[in-house]
């Protein structure tokens, strides 16, 4: 991954903000879901995962929230497609570090890197937390199936 | 002459040193609590450092001494408020005061057939207590509607108040809009239909002034805390004769003349039938200094001060061009916005990076959101330290604007 610079993290932000992929109800009732709000009481998310056979086949998410739970979530939504639940476990747990100021592997977060700055603002902490919270609880107990 | 500068000086927490973002802070969400001044934080002190003892329990001077500390702060907070010494119930606050209520009396005295009115603008302290209430009872909660503006009139409590009503439960001052409620208007029309009116005085109490008696109001509910005291001590007022008549919402010790194993209990009177357990002595003390606090300033002196700051702020604001206000013609420090096209919690997160504190959320008044048809609002509310440099400062950051990434980049 190549170093991003405070412009792209910007860049990237904004964007999945303003044009979320995969902000939108699930088509089909297949879909897990998990109803996500913060404690400090705006952000208010459904979040949905479709899973078969241990791997995520899409992810989507919908509901009311700031520029950093709107654009973690979606980011998050995208990187966990197509993956194992290992996978996913991998990329969630190396995300929450990041946001947590503690050592990740950049490698595997994409643009999710773009949220290391969190921290910078601590009430937004859990903005930034509310997708990977949401998805973890989501695959738990496919998890601990396995 | 009101000099705000003289009166900063009696607040550690404005002392100049605190920053937020390597900012000076900008204190704007006092509607959520205010700081203390020093008179406030010695009597807590003075309590755990000098004067440590329980009331109601002891033998000796301390305990003694303890006790009529204690009685002097309700003395204080009666006056305050122009009610009767023995009306005034300590509680943990406005949430423990409307509960009170709820318990003590709405579950004892309401039946199925009878309703209660709010109206849309209720904090969830004075929305959830009453939809239990209504649970357990099967009374029917009714609202009132407000005027386009988001104000509650008397007109709009007559088109809908009948013989049903039991209770008449709304905010003097909402938490959200911060318009004054008629209360003496609406305590008439309640008692023509025999209903009574309790009255959420959190954000009210603290900066107009308070008559429980020329209102002829049946209770009222406030914080400390909103006040310039401590936290985790409030107040309930009540009329006598209907504390006299309700049930204790906590049974235990302090509250009991006496009782035997076959469960025969005597209950003591108002105000002590309601204040079972240890209370929160320090904050009792704590909160009899903020009242002195306030009245050494003087309450008309503080209102108009906030008036004042209202005026400066809406004339500063007038040409922001993306500034939302959505309560313009309110009557307190209570600021209610959005700025075009960007979310309420970005906003406030921007702010924070300036050193700027408001708050920004649904402010619990979740019912209120349909209402002023937008999912989230800032809130920017002053208080009795709040300078113009102040208001200066939040406009400059308005008018600013900037990236909401900002507040992560910059």
């Amino acid at each position: 991954m190549p170093i991003l610079t405070n412009q792209m993290m910007r860049e990237i932000i904004m964007d999945h903000y303003t044009y979320p992929r995969n902000k939108r109800d699930p088509q089909t009732d297949k879909y897990r879901k998990i109803h996500m709000h913060s404690d400090n009481c705006i952000d208010d998310l459904d979040i949905h995962i479709l899973e078969e056979n241990g791997i995520v086949i899409d992810a989507c998410f919908n509901g009311v929230g700031c520029a950093i739970s709107t654009a973690s979530t979606d980011i998050l939504c995208e990187l966990v497609k197509e993956k194992n639940i290992a996978q996913v476990t991998e990329i969630l747990s190396n995300y929450e570090a990041m946001i947590r100021e503690k050592p990740y592997d950049q490698d595997i977060l994409e643009e999710a890197n773009a949220f290391m700055n969190t921290s910078k603002q601590a009430a937004r902490i859990r903005c930034a937390l509310i997708g990977c919270t949401g998805i973890e609880e989501l695959i738990k107990d496919e998890k601990e199936e396995k | 002459m009101y000099d705000v500068y003289e009166i900063r000086k009696k607040f550690p927490m404005l002392d100049g040193t605190k920053k937020m973002h390597g900012k000076p802070l900008v204190f704007l969400d006092n509607a959520s609590t205010t700081f203390k001044p020093q008179s406030v934080i010695d009597e807590v002190v003075k309590y755990y450092s000098l004067a440590t003892a329980n009331s109601h329990r002891g033998d000796y001077d301390l305990c003694y001494q303890m006790d009529c500390e204690v009685e002097k702060a309700r003395k204080t907070v009666a006056e305050f408020l122009n009610g009767e010494f023995k009306e005034v119930i300590f509680t943990s606050g406005t949430s423990m005061s409307i509960n009170l209520i709820a318990y003590g009396y709405g579950l004892k005295f309401l039946t199925k057939d009878d309703e209660i009115l709010i109206t849309e603008a209720e904090h969830a302290s004075n929305v959830l207590p009453w939809f239990r209430v209504s649970e357990l009872t099967g009374c029917k909660i009714s609202y009132i509607p407000l005027d386009e503006e988001g104000k509650l009139t008397p007109e709009n409590l007559r088109k809908v108040i009948s013989k049903k009503t039991k209770m008449v439960c709304v905010a003097h001052v909402g938490n959200v809009l911060g318009f004054i409620s008629p209360v003496k208007e609406l305590a008439k029309i309640a008692h023509e239909y025999g209903a009574l009116i309790a009255v959420d005085g959190a954000q009210s109490v603290p900066h107009i002034e308070t008559d429980v008696k020329d209102w002829n109001i049946d209770f009222l509910s406030f914080s400390a805390h909103k006040m310039c005291g401590p936290t985790g001590v409030g107040i309930l007022w009540g009329k006598y004769e209907l504390l006299d008549k309700m049930d204790p919402f906590l049974s235990g010790g302090g509250m009991n003349a006496k009782f035997d194993m076959c469960g025969n209990i005597e209950y003591l009177t108002p105000p002590s039938k309601f204040e079972a357990g240890t209370m929160n002595l320090a904050g009792i003390l704590g909160l009899r200094a903020a009242i002195e606090f306030i009245n050494s300033i003087g309450i008309k002196n503080i209102h108009e001060h906030e008036t004042k700051l209202r005026q400066y702020f809406l004339e500063q604001a007038k040409d922001i061009e993306d500034l939302i206000i959505y309560n313009e013609h309110g009557a307190t420090g209570i600021i209610t916005f959005n700025v075009k096209g960007i979310f309420a919690q970005d906003e406030a997160t921007l702010l924070n990076s300036k050193g700027i504190a408001v708050r920004s959320g649904e402010h619990c008044a979740k019912i209120l959101t349909d209402f002023l048809k937008t999912s989230a609002t800032c809130r920017m509310s002053t208080y009795l330290y709040t300078t113009k440099e102040d208001i200066d400062t939040f406009i400059s950051a308005l008018r600013d604007g900037g990236d909401i990434l900002d507040a992560y980049f910059d």
